[in-house]
């Protein structure tokens, strides 16, 4: 993957290591169970992993404060642990149980939470954008400092709206940073089927807003970058574009064959570019951790993703009576 | 401990699939994204990777196995340290209460209750003033009542902002909006560039932040590129968060036909919109109405659809003389009471339908007029009530007749009245044609006041 290396990374230390790989971990393992809890019939519908993406996420959230925003597409299971949702109620709703983020009514695409400022989950493509940057001007219309997130993919990154977006957000100087996702498949087309665009990020620059590639594989370059971008919107310089490169191992959902890339692709980038193998040996080179260390950590994550899958089966499902409500408020 | 492998489901619809080939066999060490299977679904073949790490104890179903129910074991792994003979008695408990619990979440829509409710036995239509008997009124435009609703709305409220083409600097294109940047600025009275799409999102995403947009389309027909976001992400978001996060926003502009504007500047978008639960979707007359709907509208917290009509922006009526008045929604207006026919009109409709009324009034034909002004809710019971008076009923609205807001009111009437009718419903609309641009021939398309007439007679048999 041709990714600029990244050069500032920021004095981490050995707490910090060791939350970005237990939030990596979390996220990973709740998807390994999410999948599993799919092929028993558990959980129906569309079901998209986030397996091989954890950085993204958990390093831009280590550049966020109490009051930033948000939003997402589809993908959002990541985006939810990492913001600080419960498992438990993330996985209910993968279920569509009562204890689920939306009673059971939204399912894996649309889960929302008010306390973790969480705005979804939004199912279709590029939708998330326009939305997030009216999140954002929200913010600049109370005169507070909070930014907000806007995540999309590289399949987003085509749709009309997302330029619509870029235009106003920087014509009003809206505190919204657009992360692109890039894990180079939308769907099943690669980037390079579906656009002669060298790089996505660049094409903020018509509209005057400043963005750079970062590497999606290392938690601490995605950590750098989003402490860059978000000063950048508290200091009221306008949006920010993070186009983050990324790959997802498992197939767009749950029925995806792939036949559009190897497999020998994926086990190479599992093998030579994982995220939390990167964290990992971090802290047993800078001996922050031991083995011990790391194995009481993963049964630690185990016994979380456990007692979510659990909860997820015991919820009842919704009322009957849930079908009626909800509808105007 | 041994755990069973199961036969999983690969795509929302499989049922069952066939086991094509073992990618492991007995005694090999798997690790977790090892593909272990290939596995024909009813879509594609698909590799089956596992998700624990263990060594594969035995193999239960044979390759080249078809019609493998979902959830079946179909192999046996073992954890570290493990011997093989565990396998020989795996858990079957564990895996059988699994399929259990697996089979209520697929089979659940059996008790669901009746879409429709029971037919209210008597519906008695709310009847009441809109406001105090005595009220002093004055004449106003519904242009100037439209703008009075925001200004004092916007003095009310500080979250509440307009947006859209033209709204600021221009005074608005058609004028709605005139003053309105003078006495609010340019943060709260937004110009857009010419991007519905994008601003219509850009407002719903301010709504679920916590502001109360007003989002002015030039025409609804531009709105068409912004649809998206009105069904998409404004109407269906409070239902998908459960309850969570509502979308306090009103949509508003002319709708429907002006004058000789042509196909793609001239539809009436009533129907569409009142399909869709989640929206309020209001069609004002007259000038009161205008400003206690619009009011009424930005203080909901639900998306609202607010659709004017250009013709009537210059029309004047009494308003009343009030500091603050909203009219609610649901609340039907009857503009006259009559007892041979009920006709039901919204919006630009009113005008036919009260010039007909009154022509009737020569043949002898006394005609209830009613007013929907909000479409969805609609204010049935004030329809019932007027149709098991009169036994007639004719619909009028500008908008096309296949699924046309009449079709609704037809089909309630009959599930509720079908034994008072005495005549046939007649659903007078818009011709079934693309709005053409040559003077007679868009008069023709248009529902004429001679229609009603028409269908008053024919309903009347008279």
């Amino acid at each position: 993957m041709a990714v600029k290396k990244s050069t500032a990374k920021p004095n981490v230390s050995a707490d910090e290591l060791l939350s970005y790989y237990r939030d990596m971990l979390l996220i990973r393992r709740f998807e390994e169970k999410a999948g599993q809890l799919y092929g028993m019939g558990l959980i129906g519908g569309f079901c998209h992993l986030y397996i091989g993406q954890e950085a993204v996420v958990v390093g831009l959230e280590a550049a966020a404060k109490e009051g930033d925003k948000r939003i997402t597409s589809y993908r959002d299971h990541g985006h939810m642990l990492a913001c600080g949702m419960d498992p438990k109620g993330v996985m209910a709703e993968l279920t569509g149980r009562e204890g689920g983020y939306s009673k059971g009514k939204g399912g894996s695409m649309h889960m929302f939470s008010k306390e973790k400022h969480f705005y979804g989950g939004h199912g279709i493509v590029g939708a998330q954008v326009p939305l997030g940057a009216g999140l954002a001007f929200s913010d600049m219309y109370k005169g507070n400092d909070n930014v907000t997130f806007t995540y999309f993919g590289d399949g987003a990154a085509n749709q009309g709206q997302v330029y619509e977006a870029y235009n106003m957000a920087m014509l009003w100087s809206l505190p919204v940073i657009f992360v692109i996702e890039n894990n180079k498949y939308a769907m099943g087309t690669s980037v390079q089927r579906a656009t002669k665009s060298p790089s996505l990020w660049e094409r903020g620059a018509a509209y005057g807003i400043a963005g750079e590639e970062v590497d999606g594989m290392d938690v601490l370059a995605v950590k750098a970058a989003g402490e860059k971008a978000v000063a950048h919107c508290r200091a009221r310089k306008g949006p920010y574009i993070l186009e983050v490169m990324t790959y997802r191992y498992r197939g767009h959902s749950m029925s995806d064959p792939a036949k559009y890339r190897t497999r020998d692709e994926v086990q190479k980038m599992r093998a030579e570019r994982d995220a939390i193998e990167h964290v990992r040996d971090l802290l047993v080179q800078g001996k922050h951790a031991t083995e011990d260390d790391l194995k009481a950590i993963d049964r630690d994550i185990k016994a979380v993703v456990n007692e979510a899958a659990e909860f997820s089966k015991e919820s009842p499902e919704p009322a009957l009576e849930e079908l009626w409500t909800d509808i105007y408020a | 401990m041994a755990t069973e492998i199961l036969m999983p489901a690969l795509s929302p619809t499989m049922e069952e699939g066939t086991l094509a080939k073992w990618l492991v066999k007995e005694g090999d060490t798997v690790s977790s994204g090892d593909i272990l299977a290939e596995i024909e679904t009813d879509k594609a073949t698909m590799e089956f990777e596992a998700v624990d790490d263990g060594v594969i104890g035995k193999l239960l179903v044979a390759a080249g196995t078809d019609g493998v129910k979902v959830n079946t074991p179909i192999a046996v792994l073992l954890a570290e340290g493990e011997s093989a003979s565990a396998a020989a008695q795996p858990e079957a408990a564990p895996a059988a209460d699994a399929a259990d619990k697996a089979a209520p979440a697929g089979g659940s829509a059996k008790a669901a209750p009746p879409a429709t409710a029971a037919a209210p036995a008597a519906p008695k239509a709310d009847t009441s003033p809109d406001w105090p008997e005595g009220t002093a009124m004055k004449t106003q435009t519904v242009r100037e009542a439209l703008r009075d609703a925001m200004a004092e709305e916007m003095r009310a409220a500080d979250e509440v902002f307009v947006m859209g083409e033209e709204v600021a600097e221009y005074q608005g294109a058609y004028k709605i909006t005139q003053g309105l940047l003078d006495e609010f600025g340019a943060r709260r009275v937004i110009d857009t560039p010419i991007t519905e799409h994008g601003f219509a999102g850009i407002g719903v995403g301010a709504a679920f932040g916590g502001l109360r947009p007003i989002v002015e389309f030039m025409t609804f027909n531009f709105a068409m590129q912004a649809i998206d976001h009105i069904i998409n992400s404004a109407a269906k978001t409070l239902y998908m968060s459960g309850g969570q996060m509502g979308c306090p926003i009103v949509f508003r502009g002319p709708n429907g036909a002006a004058a000789r504007v042509g196909a793609q500047h001239s539809q009436c978008y009533a129907a569409w919109y009142s399909h869709i639960p989640g929206l309020k979707v209001v069609m004002p007359y007259s000038a009161a109405d205008a400003k206690g709907l619009l009011k009424q509208a930005i203080r909901d917290p639900n998306p609202v659809i607010f659709l004017e009509n250009e013709i009537l922006y210059g029309r004047s009526f009494d308003v009343p003389v009030l500091d603050d008045f909203t009219i609610p929604f649901g609340k039907a207006k009857i503009w006259r009471e009559g007892t041979d026919v009920t006709i039901v009109s919204f919006g630009i409709g009113m005008t036919y339908a009260l010039e007909a009324a009154e022509r009737l009034v020569k043949d002898g034909i006394s005609a209830e007029v009613i007013d929907l002004r909000t479409i969805r809710p609609m204010d049935t019971d004030a329809i019932l009530a007027s149709v098991m008076k009169t036994n007639r009923l004719v619909t009028v609205e500008e908008g096309f007749p296949q699924s046309s807001v009449g079709n609704y009111i037809t089909s309630v009437v009959m599930q509720n009245a079908f034994d008072y009718l005495d005549a046939p419903v007649i659903n007078l609309c818009g011709k079934d044609v693309p709005m053409p641009y040559a003077a007679n021939l868009e008069k023709l398309a248009l529902v004429t006041t001679d229609e009603v007439v028409e269908a008053v007679r024919k309903v009347t048999y008279r």
